[in-house]
């Protein structure tokens, strides 16, 4: 490859999180049994017509907003013609003179290396119905037909199937922030044509174009480009040379292959979608959408870094998630010891809700009782272990974690006396490693420390009970 | 009651039904009476059902007797049949959809069922309204009431026969380049285009977007008028509708007595070589006509209007081609078995469509096409534009504009069947005013020696149905040309 540069384009086709469908008011989303969610529009019944849903329209701009594109005060819908059964009017209304987001620009970052990619435009399209191919037969599911979506295209800017894969996540994350659209990855919420193209080493002039249609995983593109870079190179070094085609991943085999001509090879047609007024906003409306939009998640890293003296890594993880950097800052709000919560956000909470499958909004566990529990460890009322039972409990059915503490009866041992008890209860029935301990084997220590523990049912304060062994062991 | 049921026209049926004269059963009955009697001879709808009929008859006629009264219920309309009305077949003069059952209404459908009334029949339409003559309908040509071995007009022209032959007391139609107000000519009735996005085109099926209107095709203009106020007015399933609101202009319409104070123009373009002279002759003594009752005639010019045909065969068929493109067998309709999804969509389409509509959707397809798309559908938009600016000069200088409907009284059964073109400059007249999206309405203004009706065309200005339906019924009023009935 170091002979070549890749070039990567991407188009982006994300389903949109709206109640309804594109141009009817059918419930959009619909998961369950097929063909409910249907009505004369979206099944281009004769006569229906389309009218437009202004809350994918502020949807696709709020994600023009947040990547810096020109937002069109004016955008228009064309329709672009070709058969297939999925396409109930056999068009698809879509936008192709003038889309809704015109540029922008999303950032990423691979391997310590900053790197702008360039969005040529997003506009504003109809997803087709779902088609199931059985063996002398298809099915088709028409609750999908006139979902909405936003088709981002990209300049192919990016020069890695890494790179490729960063602006995605990226992508991925600032719309899941933005609720623009769940953006689940088996419900195929995304869906990405990969354009891609290697041109040798000092060179400017971008090479032959193949285009990878319809991948939905992260993973299979970044596959799939790797194969398919190394073809282009492998082709060129070896004498051949490269048509402009299109391709098809196939993920049990490994190899893109090149779909027939007549599987992709439309004249659409394009016009004016006679039935639909042009779209038009005025600055102030987009103004308005642009104070709706969310702290984006750059932004938020760096404040969590400066504000909360978090690691990087913390920073990263809690803010992967906008509900979890939500109840983060909740939780830092009832206390200092911000690294405690992120230690107890990263690690108990989110360990607990993938075990049960939930996510943040199910949690029982308020931030201010996580905060109530790390004021208790830090004021050394109860010791680790008992935080830990004390925050189960919290996760499984909340509460306030001082009357579990007294409830359970797990305020710490820190009395001295009680555990100098303990102490000599534990070397007396431990002479061997008493001995051993003596005879400078530190480690023996804490296998004494850990019978403290038992004797004491977890409460003893690990610290004095390692003090009171020690006095006790060397006297 | 003197005069027989059938002849009830739309208010005359709605003063009797109030006045409880006659019962909305009886004056069903009557027409479905005379339309079985008829309809072999004219051929003018494709489906009445009397048990249906008598329904929705008899649930208007006991809602009266408990005391309901909106002021059209129970009155009788036909429909045609490319408006969707629930539970009743709808197939567009088309094998593609024949035996497809309309699953809900149109809005203007809905808005009639809401005033009450009665869906009677359905009439005959060029598949698609593709046509001038009704003659490309899968059920077979529609005749003239006036001479049955001529065409009715088209694409309404079952619409028109029927209100022609007394066969219902208006119809609703639909008007892409003329389908409303050529077949009125033709037939001797009243047929009125409404500015584009004034009628909710929900429901309607589609030829080409941006063209389609619906309106009434009537035995007056103060029928006309009525239906029209009936059926416009915003929708929000329509985004091309307008939000203004619609003024009551039945009050108007019916004190129309004179012309005072108003301007008509008359547009040199519309009087040239290939213009029936006894047509010609007609239409002129219907502006003298105009000018007696104190309107004054000025000369207008419309330089643009002879690129109107082939702007709207180019613009027309490219909406078409995607409007059509539904049609597929996938769904609906007619699906011919086939051993692949290819040659299904293929032999579908080939064996559902007729000629003409093959025709047009290649035509639009075509000039859609990559590497043709600037040299004709483009240049098209362009030319719309300027044919539009036409108007917009003229009504600077007029009220109203008037001119003939078509260039000739309604031609024979086959005499254009083989010549398209021949049929599509026919519509030559008409296409412009839907091409510029204002209003026009037709109203009889005579016949020739032949004794086949005449129309006078009164074009209005965008949103100003309610001058082009005045101006219309003040001429009705100091004439008896749509009194006339055809003898059959």
């Amino acid at each position: 490859m170091n002979d070549y540069i890749p070039s990567i384009g991407l188009e982006v086709h994300v389903q949109l999180k709206t109640r309804t469908k594109m141009f009817c008011a059918c419930p959009a989303h619909e998961e369950g049994t097929p063909n409910v969610a249907v009505c004369p529009v979206c099944l281009g019944l004769p006569g229906a017509l389309p009218t437009m849903n202004r809350e994918a329209i502020r949807k696709t701009v709020k994600v023009g907003l947040m990547i810096g594109s020109t937002i069109s005060l004016r955008s228009t819908f064309d329709r672009k013609n070709y058969f297939y059964p999925d396409m109930p009017k056999n068009f698809q209304i879509t936008q192709q003179a003038a889309p809704l987001c015109i540029g922008g620009a999303v950032e990423i970052e691979v391997g310590g290396q900053k790197k702008t990619i360039r969005v040529n435009h997003i506009h504003q399209e109809e997803d087709a119905a779902k088609i199931t191919h059985l063996e002398n037969s298809s099915e088709i599911d028409y609750n999908r037909a006139s979902t909405p979506l936003m088709e981002l295209v990209t300049e192919p800017d990016m020069s890695s199937p890494d790179e490729a894969i960063a602006f995605l996540t990226a992508l991925k994350e600032m719309l899941v922030y933005a609720g623009i659209s769940d953006c689940n990855l088996e419900l195929g919420h995304v869906r990405c044509d990969v354009n891609s193209s290697v041109r040798p080493v000092g060179t400017e002039t971008l090479g032959v174009k193949c285009e990878i249609k319809n991948m939905n995983t992260f993973k299979g593109i970044h596959r799939a480009l790797e194969y398919e870079l190394e073809r282009q190179v492998e082709t060129l070094r070896a004498g051949g040379k490269l048509v402009q085609e299109t391709r098809r991943w196939d993920d049990v085999a490994g190899v893109t292959l090149p779909m027939r001509s007549k599987e992709y090879a439309h004249d659409y047609r394009y016009f004016p979608e006679p039935d639909l007024p042009p779209v038009t906003l005025d600055a102030a409306t987009v103004e308005a959408w642009r104070a709706e939009l969310p702290e984006l998640p750059a932004a938020k890293r760096a404040r969590f870094i400066a504000d909360y003296g978090l690691p990087e890594y913390d920073a990263g993880v809690l803010t992967a998630d906008p509900a979890i950097a939500g109840y983060f800052e909740a939780a830092a709000q009832k206390t200092k010891n911000y690294k405690a919560v992120s230690n107890w956000t990263m690690g108990e909470l989110l360990r607990a809700l993938s075990e049960k499958g939930e996510t943040i909004a199910d949690a029982k566990i308020a931030p201010e009782a996580l905060a109530a529990l790390i004021a208790l460890v830090d004021a050394k009322t109860i010791n680790m272990p008992a935080a830990k039972e004390v925050f189960q409990i919290l996760f499984d059915r909340g509460g306030d974690p001082a009357a579990i503490v007294k409830e359970k009866g797990l305020a710490q041992v820190s009395d001295v006396g009680a555990i100098d008890g303990f102490a000599e209860q534990a070397i007396a029935a431990n002479e061997k490693v008493a001995a051993e301990f003596r005879g400078g084997k530190e480690a023996a220590l804490m296998f004494l420390v850990g019978q403290v523990m038992k004797l004491s049912r977890g409460k003893a304060n690990p610290q004095l009970a390692a003090e009171a062994l020690r006095r006790k062991l060397q006297s | 009651m003197s005069a027989p049921l059938h002849e009830l026209g739309f208010l005359d049926a709605a003063d009797a039904l109030a006045r409880k004269a006659v019962s909305s059963a009886e004056l069903t009955a009557a027409l479905l009476d005379r339309s079985e009697k008829l309809e072999p001879t004219l051929n003018s709808l494709t489906w009445f059902d009397r048990e249906a009929a008598r329904t929705q008859a008899r649930a208007a006629d006991a809602a009266r007797a408990a005391g309901d009264a909106r002021p059209y219920l129970g009155v009788p309309i036909a429909i045609k049949d490319l408006l969707n009305v629930k539970g009743q077949p709808c197939t567009a003069g088309s094998n593609i959809l024949k035996g497809y059952v309309a699953p809900y209404d149109a809005t203007v459908i809905a808005r009639l069922r809401a005033a009450g009334c009665v869906f009677v029949s359905r009439t005959n339409t060029d598949e698609f309204a593709m046509g001038g003559s009704t003659e490309t309908s899968a059920y077979g040509p529609t005749r003239n009431p006036w001479d049955v071995a001529r065409v009715p007009g088209g694409s309404s022209g079952g619409s028109a026969a029927a209100v022609a032959a007394r066969l219902a007391p208006a119809a609703l139609a639909s008007d892409t380049g003329g389908s409303i107000r050529q077949p009125a000519a033709f037939c001797g009735v009243t047929g009125f285009k409404p500015t584009y996005g004034r009628v909710p085109r929900y429901g309607c099926t589609a030829f080409a977007s941006s063209l389609d209107q619906v309106g009434p095709i009537s035995r007056s203009v103060e029928d006309a008028a009525a239906i029209y106020q009936l059926i416009a007015g915003l929708d929000p399933r329509d985004s091309t509708t307008s939000p203004r609101p619609v003024e009551d202009v039945l009050p108007a319409v019916r004190a129309a007595k004179d012309l005072k104070g108003l301007k008509l123009g008359l547009p040199k373009e519309y009087f040239v070589e290939g213009l029936d002279p006894e047509i010609e002759k007609l239409t002129r003594a219907a502006v003298d006509q105009c000018r007696a009752l104190g309107a004054e005639i000025v000369d207008v010019e419309l330089p643009h209007s002879r690129y109107g045909i082939a702007c709207y065969y180019i613009l027309a068929p490219a909406e078409a081609s995607a409007n059509l493109a539904r049609y597929d067998g996938v769904r609906y309709g007619f699906r011919a078995e086939a051993g692949d999804l290819q040659e299904m969509y293929e032999q579908t389409r080939a064996r559902g469509f007729g000629a003409e509509v093959k025709r047009r959707v290649i035509l639009g397809t075509y000039v859609l096409s990559s590497g043709f798309h600037d040299a004709y559908y483009l240049r098209a938009q362009k030319v719309r534009t300027l044919i539009r600016g036409d108007f917009e000069r003229a009504f600077a200088k007029c009220d109203a504009i008037l001119g003939p409907v078509t260039p000739t009284p309604a031609f024979r059964v086959g005499e254009k069947t083989s010549d398209p073109v021949q049929m599509y400059l026919g519509d030559i007249f008409t296409v412009n005013v839907n091409l510029a999206g204002i209003c026009g309405l037709s109203v009889p203004c005579g016949f020739t020696a032949a004794g086949l009706p005449a129309g006078l065309h009164v074009v209005g200005p965008a949103f100003r149905e309610d001058l082009a339906l005045k101006i219309g019924a003040a001429y009705q009023h100091a004439t008896e040309w749509h009194r006339k009935q055809p003898k059959i």
